[in-house]
């Protein structure tokens, strides 16, 4: 039973949270209202509505160049990280083994550091070995800060793995290629899954590494910043919805597929 | 070689070659002589000695500051939501997570770059109050407040889950216990609710303040280099001045503080008991 004053409290709590997300959300409102307008500067209220700069932006090839650059930073860091991170994630949580522990602390280490002063020290690395910047040295960039996410994200879900079914398929005679592909890869489906969208997103969304590592490439991220310092200019509101609306997309999209793997994974088990 | 340490293998390698190699190219970085870019010069202390004698302590301080407050707001403001997601709004609480996971994947200097469209002269706020109360008011952009409100913005997820997970491991009847033993709500959370959660906030305040040190686009795009946080040096170090050896050796004094807090912090800390090993 809920007292008066338990009430009251649960509804202030509800209140501030809805305050809290309008909070988040409100830049993104800001800069979709931006990206609507017609003029060549942003006054609010607005006076001409109109895709204008829509149509200007998306026909640009600079821009199109832009986000193939992106997608296809994102889409490799993607592949690689969830090979190296389901790995790393099955050390982390399902095995026993002497280092353990501080392997665990460390795969935190990257997560628990200045991105741009990592960024940095990569673009000193890279200079150390004589590397030439491009989109490559960023893709490798990105892992370095990825990869434990994404480990931390398949590791959550390899916690509630039950060890006993790999050893259960080993008694039946299974191989060791069997069981990873029969076994442990099906199980672990849907947090692979969503350390993938994980590590598409971040990548996607990345600043603070692409900076010093990109090179002669552009990322959408970084050619935003570069318009922003340089003073307003309406293809900024665009591209940065255009950047918003992306993700949002993918991110439904993907826990669409994640309620169909985890209803699937009901019912087979039923 | 056990199971285990093979299936860790491709992670630490990557990682030394990734990260600790990086760090360390860093420290070779900040004895070399200054405005040098390769790591055969003969070694010396002096961008030490240039930074001990210059001005950058002011950087240092305000990037310790801001993050500190920051740490501060977002614990106030994060605990009702956390609270709210792990005891009031049910399975409410999987949209409320989603919603709070959206802003994370867009960068922050276009989120940052929304806040300026919001409170820039004849923007969304000062334009509506002008066309309702005709009124022309100053814009908070460019002063020090919007500096941490941009900062407090940007972390406020990297608060909010760690904390929510750390609330998550109080079991709720420990608290019923504990309330019908005849203990008054601040005393549950005194000796209930905060000893128990305390693992997600310290990873929670931990986290924030790491990554509020190293920020630089919050004073850049909102705040008008009013401050000049130490990030912002070490870019200008290694951009504009053209110095590296110097930008190398200011990241090696914010990486000290930075590893200091996270290694103590982290000492004693069990992971599997946090992510879900019973």
């Amino acid at each position: 039973m809920q007292t008066r004053a338990e009430r009251v409290r649960h509804a202030l709590i509800v209140v501030w949270t809805i305050a809290m997300v309008i909070f988040v959300y409100l830049p993104s409102v800001c800069i979709t209202l931006a990206s609507l307008t017609s003029s060549r500067y942003f006054l609010f209220p607005i006076k001409r509505w109109g895709f204008d700069w829509w149509t200007k932006t998306l026909d640009s090839i600079q821009i199109h160049q832009i986000l193939e650059t992106s997608i296809l930073i994102a889409a490799a860091v993607t592949v690689i990280a969830v090979v190296l991170a389901f790995f790393g994630a099955l050390a982390f949580a399902r095995y026993d083994w002497r280092g353990r522990s501080w392997y665990q602390k460390a795969i935190l280490l990257p997560i628990f550091f200045p991105q741009s002063v990592l960024g940095l020290a990569l673009l000193l690395w890279f200079n150390a070995l004589g590397l030439s910047l491009s989109w490559q040295t960023a893709v490798f960039a990105h892992l370095v800060w990825v990869v434990p996410v994404a480990t931390l994200v398949i590791a959550i879900q390899v916690y509630s793995f039950d060890p006993a079914l790999e050893e259960a398929a080993y008694d039946l005679g299974a191989s060791r290629l069997q069981v990873l592909r029969e076994v442990t890869l099906p199980v672990l489906l849907p947090g692979i899954f969503s350390g993938s969208l994980f590590a598409f997103l971040l990548s996607w969304g990345n600043f603070p590494l692409s900076l010093f590592t990109t090179g002669a490439d552009t990322t959408v991220p970084e050619y935003l910043y570069a318009k922003m310092v340089a003073g307003y200019t309406p293809g900024v509101p665009v591209l940065g919805t255009i950047s918003t609306i992306g993700a949002i997309t993918l991110l439904l999209g993907g826990l669409l597929v994640m309620v169909f793997l985890n209803r699937r994974r009901r019912d087979g088990a039923g | 070689m056990s199971s285990g340490l093979k299936t860790a293998l491709p992670v630490i390698v990557f990682l030394l070659i990734g990260f600790a190699a990086p760090l360390l190219a860093v420290i070779g970085f900040s004895f070399m002589p200054p405005r040098t870019f390769t790591l055969d010069g003969e070694p010396t202390f002096e961008n030490y000695v240039t930074i001990y004698d210059s001005t950058t302590y002011i950087s240092l301080l305000w990037s310790l500051g801001l993050a500190a407050a920051t740490v501060v707001i977002l614990i106030l403001i994060c605990y009702p939501v956390a609270y709210g997601m792990v005891r009031v709004f049910g399975r409410w609480s999987s949209l409320v997570t989603i919603l709070f996971v959206v802003p994370l994947f867009v960068s922050e200097n276009v989120r940052l770059y929304g806040w300026l469209l919001f409170f820039i002269k004849n923007g969304v706020l000062l334009g509506t109050i002008k066309a309702f109360f005709d009124v022309d008011l100053e814009s908070v952009l460019f002063t020090r407040g919007i500096i941490l409100f941009g900062m407090v913005y940007v972390y406020l997820p990297f608060m909010l889950f760690p904390m929510t997970l750390g609330m998550s491991m109080v079991p709720n009847e420990t608290r019923e216990a504990a309330l019908d033993l005849g203990a008054s709500r601040w005393q549950v959370f005194r000796e209930v609710e905060l000893p128990l959660s305390m693992p997600g906030m310290v990873i929670g305040c931990l986290l924030t303040f790491v990554l509020a040190v190293g920020a630089i686009a919050e004073a850049k795009v909102l705040g008008g280099q009013q401050v000049i946080p130490i990030a912002h040096d070490i870019e200008i170090a290694f951009t504009y001045a053209q110095n590296w050896p110097l930008g190398a050796a200011l990241s090696v004094l914010l990486m000290v503080v930075v590893a200091t807090l996270v290694l103590l912090a982290l000492r004693r800390f069990d992971l599997d008991r946090f992510l879900g090993r019973r």
